[in-house]
C-alpha cells in the first residue's frame, strides 16, 4: 500500500499544475470568445476561478509531494506525533 | 459527576451550541434560496442570466471568505476559548443578515445596492468560517469517549435543518403575501433577513450560559494553550500534511456531495425541469425531515465501526448515482413523456393583457397564460411574453388584436419569452421527494461523521485553527460554488446548434472532485478512531 500512496503522490503532482493549465486555458478561451461577440463580462467570473483554485492546486501540489516522500505511511496516532 | 447528570449536561451542551449553529445556517441560506428575487431587486431589471449569476456570484463570495474567517477566528478560539469566539461570530451574522434586509433595491441606490449586499454576505462568510468549528469543537470535548461520532452529529444536523428552517420561513411568508408583494421592493422577501436578529438574540441569551470547555480550560490552567495557532497549525510540517489530508482525503469530497444534494438539487428542479416555487421548496423540506435523523444514525455507527468507510461509501454512491437521478429528475417533470391525457375541461387560455413600459410609452409587453390541465392533477402553466415596439404611444382603450391596424409594430420580438411553471401530480412529486431523499442520505453519510473525524485529526491546543481551514476550503469553496460552477459549466455547453446545452454538464463538476476525494481517501485515510483526543 505504501507504494500505491508514494506512486499516486507523482499523479497529484503532476495533476495540479495540470489543473492550473486547464483553468488559464479556459479563462483565456472564454474571455476572448466573450470578448469577441460582446457578450456579458465574464473576465470577473475567471478572475475569481483563478484566484480561488489556484493556492488549491499549489496545496495539492504539495500534499502529492509529501505523498511521494512517503509522509503519510504511517499517520500519527496521539498528538505527541503531530506537536 | 453521576450518569444522569454527565447526560444532561452533554445535552445542554448540544442543544445551545446547535441552536446558535442553527441560526447561522439559516442566515447564511436565505440568501441562496432567494437568489432569484435578490438577482431583480439588486441588479438592473434588464440584465436577466447576468444578474442571476452575479447574484450566485455574491452567494459564493460568501463562501470563498468562509476559510478566511476560519483562519481569524480559528486563531482566536485557540488563544481566548471556544464560548466567546462563538459568541462573536454569532453576533456578527446575526447583524449583518439583518443589515442586508434593510439595503434599499437597484432601483432606488442603484449599483450601491449590490455593493453593500456584497460587503454583507462577505460578513456573513467570515462568521460562519468561524462559527463551525468552534461549535464542532466545544461538542466533541463536551462528548464522552466512544460516543463523540455521536453527539457530533446533532451539531451536524443543523447545516441541514437551518436550510430546512430558511425554506420553511421562506414559504410560509410568500404563500401568506401571495407572489406580487413577496417581491415587491420591500416586500416580504426581507422579513426572513428581519427575523434573524430575533433568533439570533435568543441564541445568544441561551449560549451566554454556557461554560468554556473542559479541555481547553484544563490547557489555560496548564498554561498550555498555543501561543501562534496559526505557525502550528499551517507552518509545521507534521500538522500541515494532516491539514492537507483532512481537505483533500474527506472534506472536498463531503462538500461537494452536501451542496449538490441540498442546493444544486433544488436549482436543477425549480430553474431546469421548471417546477413551480412552492413545490420545488416543499420537496425539499419533506426529503430534509426524512433524511435528517440519519445523521445521528451515521454519526452514531461511526463510533462502532469507524469514520472512513460510510463517509468513503456516501461518496462513492453519489458519483455514481447523480447523472441516473438527475436524467429521472428531467424525464418526470418532461411534458413529453406525460401519458396522461389533457383534461380540457380545466385547461384554460387567458385573454391577451398589455403591459406598458414604465420607461417607453410606446413599448409593451403582450402577456398570455395557457394553463394545461392533466387528468392525473398536474398543471402546466404556460406565460408568453411578447414584446412589441410601436410606432406611437399605446392606446389603452384599444383592443391588442387589432393593435396591427390602428398603430405601426416597429419592432417585435423575435422570440416570446415564455416562463413555464410546472405543478406535478401527487405521485411525481412523490417521486422527486425520493430522488432528492436519496441525496440527501449521502449527504448524513459524509457529513454525519465528519465532525468527530476532522476532531481526532488535531491536537487541543490547535484543533479549533486547524480543522476550521479544511473544512471551510472543502465546504466553503469547493461545495459552494457547486450552484455556481454548475450553472457556468452549462453555459459553457450552449451553442447556436444547442441552444439549451446539455442541462446535466453541470454535474462534472462534483462527480470530478468526489471521485479524486474518493481515491485519496481510500488509500491514504485510516479507519481508526481515536479513543483520546484530551492530548
Amino acid at each position: 500500500m505504501n507504494s500505491v500512496k508514494k506512486l499516486l503522490g507523482y499523479v497529484w503532482m503532476l495533476l495540479a499544475p495540470a489543473l492550473i493549465c486547464f483553468l488559464l486555458y479556459e479563462a483565456f478561451e472564454k474571455i476572448s470568445a466573450a470578448a469577441a461577440i460582446h457578450k456579458a463580462n465574464v473576465t470577473l467570473q475567471w478572475v475569481i476561478i483563478l484566484l480561488v483554485f489556484t493556492p488549491i492546486c499549489v496545496g495539492f501540489f504539495i500534499f502529492g509531494k509529501y505523498a511521494s516522500a512517503n509522509e503519510y505511511d504511517h499517520l500519527p496516532e496521539t498528538s505527541q506525533e503531530i506537536e | 459527576m453521576s450518569q444522569e447528570k454527565k447526560q444532561s449536561s452533554i445535552a445542554f451542551v448540544i442543544g445551545a451550541s446547535s441552536v446558535g449553529t442553527l441560526i447561522e445556517w439559516y442566515d447564511f441560506y436565505i440568501f441562496g434560496m432567494l437568489a432569484t428575487i435578490i438577482s431583480k431587486q439588486f441588479f438592473p431589471a434588464d440584465a436577466g442570466t447576468a444578474a442571476l449569476l452575479s447574484t450566485l456570484a455574491i452567494f459564493a463570495a460568501g463562501f470563498i471568505v468562509r476559510p478566511f474567517g476560519a483562519l481569524v477566528f480559528g486563531r482566536l478560539g485557540d488563544l481566548i476559548g471556544r464560548k466567546h469566539t462563538f459568541l462573536l461570530t454569532l453576533v456578527i451574522m446575526g447583524g449583518s443578515t439583518f443589515a442586508i434586509g434593510l439595503v434599499p433595491g437597484y432601483a432606488t441606490i442603484g449599483w450601491a445596492a449590490p455593493i453593500l449586499v456584497l460587503i454583507l454576505r462577505l460578513l456573513q462568510g467570515l462568521a460562519l468560517g468561524g462559527e463551525y468549528g468552534g461549535a464542532a469543537t466545544y461538542v466533541a470535548e463536551h462528548a464522552p469517549a466512544g460516543q463523540r461520532g455521536f453527539w457530533t452529529s446533532w451539531i451536524q444536523t443543523t447545516a441541514t435543518l437551518g436550510l430546512f428552517l430558511a425554506l420553511g420561513v421562506i414559504i410560509f411568508i410568500r404563500s401568506s403575501q401571495g407572489v406580487e408583494k413577496f417581491s415587491a421592493e420591500w416586500g416580504g422577501w426581507r422579513y426572513p433577513f428581519w427575523i434573524s436578529l430575533l433568533l439570533v438574540g435568543v441564541s445568544i441569551l441561551i449560549r451566554m450560559r454556557m461554560s468554556e470547555s473542559p479541555m481547553f480550560s484544563k490547557l489555560k490552567t496548564e498554561g498550555k494553550t498555543s501561543v501562534n495557532p496559526l505557525k502550528e497549525s499551517f507552518g509545521h510540517k507534521r500538522n500541515f500534511k494532516m491539514v492537507l489530508l483532512a481537505l483533500f482525503g474527506a472534506v472536498m469530497g463531503q462538500g461537494v456531495v452536501w451542496y449538490t444534494g441540498q442546493f444544486y438539487a433544488q436549482s436543477f428542479i425549480e430553474t431546469v425541469c421548471k417546477v413551480e416555487f412552492i413545490q420545488s421548496r416543499d420537496l425539499m423540506l419533506w426529503a430534509i425531515l426524512m433524511a435528517t435523523p440519519c445523521f445521528v444514525l451515521f454519526g452514531w455507527l461511526s463510533d462502532k465501526i469507524g469514520r472512513k468507510w460510510i463517509m468513503l461509501f456516501g461518496m462513492l454512491a453519489a458519483i455514481i448515482t447523480y447523472r441516473p437521478i438527475y436524467k429521472q429528475f428531467l424525464a418526470l417533470t418532461n411534458a413529453k413523456n406525460r401519458i396522461e391525457k389533457i383534461d380540457l375541461s380545466k385547461t384554460v387560455v387567458s385573454p391577451k393583457k398589455v403591459i406598458i413600459d414604465k420607461k417607453d410609452n410606446t413599448k409593451i409587453y403582450v402577456v398570455q397564460h395557457f394553463d394545461t390541465a392533466y387528468t392525473d392533477g398536474a398543471v402546466f402553466k404556460y406565460t408568453k411574453t411578447d414584446t412589441l415596439q410601436l410606432s406611437a404611444s399605446y392606446d389603452p382603450s384599444s383592443s391588442i388584436d387589432s393593435l396591427s391596424t390602428t398603430q405601426l409594430i416597429l419592432t417585435h420580438s423575435v422570440k416570446p419569452n415564455v416562463v413555464i411553471e410546472k405543478t406535478m401530480d401527487h405521485s411525481t412529486y412523490w417521486s422527486l421527494i425520493w430522488l432528492v431523499f436519496i441525496q440527501i442520505v449521502y449527504v448524513t453519510m459524509v457529513y454525519g461523521p465528519i465532525a468527530a473525524f476532522l476532531v481526532e485529526m488535531f491536537p487541543t491546543k490547535i484543533r479549533y485553527t486547524s480543522m476550521s481551514l479544511p473544512y471551510h476550503i472543502g465546504n466553503g469553496v469547493f461545495g459552494g460554488l457547486v450552484p455556481f460552477l454548475g450553472t457556468l459549466i452549462v453555459e459553457f455547453t450552449k451553442s447556436s446548434a444547442n441552444p439549451n446545452g446539455d442541462v446535466l454538464a453541470g454535474l462534472w463538476y462534483p462527480i470530478g472532485v468526489a471521485s479524486v476525494c474518493f481515491v485519496i481517501g481510500l488509500v491514504y485515510l485510516t479507519n481508526k478512531i481515536d479513543k483520546n483526543v484530551m492530548d
